[in-house]
């Protein structure tokens, strides 16, 4: 792999850029490999990534129906924050902000990961008695966070409205000021060239038709291009089409897929150096570093596998935007999109063994995937290594829906599901 | 934006008016203390969730209040048919179990 540096730069201008090694290959399959991954989004990237990197497994298969990174991945609002209330979540999700630290001299790969901080508003007596409750418990697992007053919020964010004139006052908020975003394509592109560098086949416009399962114990995956795949052990990392893989392989999953969407403002000068969440009026904002704010709604109340999401439901998201900042009700907007999320009872997700012997799930993250790519791969990677569970995706069991054992993180995730 | 017919009030109202209370015919065991932790945990958790033709209950919120049946499809949208709670649907998805 061609390594990126500032002279390599300078040195491939007195060629006009013409000859940069290509970023990944494009393989044929073999017909058999230690590790299939289903999935080329970013989830599946990472896995691929730290299979071969620090797990030594390098005969792995990536198989993408699409594109890589071109699900999800392309279509969320970038943020990165690991403020979640229960241990289990927590330890998952900071274990994620600690690769995202390194995560640019890692891949050698410029991820634009920057920790600008994170704002979650509170906006009634209880929003603040939540918030204090989430940033001790926070603070006992180690990870960052305070609580300020509206005043000490005003401070951070000049423009948003912290008047008492507003429909829903801001009261104050919690602040994890290691936070902050990255740039989406960069993360899945940055682990598939680190993975291809290390021999793992992205094989991307093959469709998984069906798994193969011998005996209780899945050996293979049947797809469209190029028939039968074999494989020792099989990860399947598919975002919203889970359920329809699960059934491939005749269990079922409590996931229900929703499409939930996000917009994307004309670029302006810069006037937003942090993200803003709020869970009451339910609206989150960011500016990404080419000037558009980047703008995040819910996801439609009814289970859907359209990628665009309904129109009320921008409504509703304008409306919660506009009241935490007034000042960009004239802001125009330039683009709107949905993805499907595949979202669990309890908002958590879904790392685990399955009825099926050597075929594992990651899946079910909801709404709130993209932060978590980096430690997602590495438990997932560390599961599927060993064939059995890392330590910290242990509490993800699907089969915590049968002992009661949940992580209800829905109030406790910063922002409503 | 849905136009959803309520077969209470018997009219189009806009979705706004409704809100989805997810998938419709799911039978309470009839001796839950009977049940094992694994067919409750089914029953509390476990939904069907087809790319294709779904049965769903919806609540005609901001209108008459009741609830009723939609069977729609999960890819195109399409609204195939509306019945009050019941009643079975009439279009039902091949693979359906």
């Amino acid at each position: 792999m061609q390594h990126y540096s500032g002279f390599g730069l300078l040195k491939h201008s007195f060629s006009h850029h013409e000859n940069w090694q290509r970023v990944w290959r494009n393989p044929t399959p073999k017909k058999k490999y230690d590790v299939i991954i289903v999935g080329g989004g970013g989830h599946g990237l990472a896995t691929a990534y730290y299979l071969a990197k620090e797990f030594g497994v390098t005969n792995v298969a990536v198989i993408e129906k699409g594109f890589l990174g071109g699900g999800n991945t392309a279509r969320n609002t970038t943020i990165v924050r690991s403020n979640y209330l229960w241990d289990e979540a927590a330890h998952l999700y900071e274990h994620a902000m600690k690769l995202w630290e390194g995560l640019s001299q890692d891949l050698n790969y410029n991820v634009m990961f920057s920790q600008r901080g994170c704002l979650n508003l509170g906006h009634t007596l209880q929003d603040m008695r939540d918030i204090q409750r989430r940033v001790n418990a926070n603070r006992l697992n180690g990870i960052d966070g305070e609580v300020l007053d509206a005043q000490q919020v005003q401070e951070i964010v000049p423009v948003l409205d912290c008047s008492d004139r507003a429909r829903y006052p801001v009261l104050g908020a919690s602040w994890q000021p290691r936070a902050g975003v990255a740039r989406h394509d960069a993360v899945a592109w940055g682990f598939a060239r680190g993975a291809d560098s290390h021999g793992v086949d992205l094989i991307q416009q093959t469709e998984v038709e069906d798994l193969i399962i011998e005996d209780g114990t899945v050996v293979g995956v049947r797809t469209a291009r190029y028939g039968e795949i074999r494989a020792d052990r099989v990860g399947c990392v598919v975002a919203g089409n889970s359920s329809v893989l699960a059934k491939m392989a005749g269990f079922e999953l409590p996931l229900e897929s929703h499409p939930l969407q996000a917009l994307v403002s004309e670029p302006i000068k810069p006037i937003l150096d942090t993200v803003v969440m709020s869970n009451q009026v339910h609206g989150y904002a960011s500016q990404s570093d080419k000037g558009d704010l980047v703008i995040g709604a819910g996801i439609d109340g009814y289970n859907g596998y359209g990628q665009r999401g309904s129109y009320s439901t921008i409504e509703h998201t304008i409306q919660a935007i506009v009241e935490m900042f007034p000042v960009f009700s004239r802001v125009r907007m330039n683009r709107q999109w949905g993805g499907i999320v595949d979202t669990c009872p309890d908002a958590c997700p879904i790392i685990s063994e399955t009825p099926v012997k050597n075929l594992f799930f990651n899946c079910g993250w909801g709404t709130g995937g993209f932060k978590a790519t980096p430690g997602s791969g590495h438990v997932f990677a560390a599961s599927l290594a060993k064939g059995e569970m890392h330590p910290l995706a242990k509490p993800f069991s699907m089969f915590r829906f049968h002992n009661g054992a949940l992580v209800d993180e829905h109030g406790a995730a910063g922002v409503a599901h | 934006m849905f136009h959803i017919y309520c077969p209470y009030c018997c009219e189009y109202r806009e979705e706004e008016e409704f809100h989805a209370a997810g998938q419709s015919h799911i039978a309470r065991p009839l001796d839950p203390d009977a049940c094992t932790d694994k067919e409750w945990g089914e029953f509390m958790y476990f939904r069907a969730n087809p790319r294709g033709i779904h049965h769903e209950l919806w609540v005609h919120a901001a209108g008459c209040r009741q609830y009723f049946n939609i069977t729609r499809d999960t890819q195109t949208y399409e609204i195939k048919e509306v019945y009050k709670v019941g009643e079975q649907p009439t279009v039902v998805a091949n693979n359906a179990k």
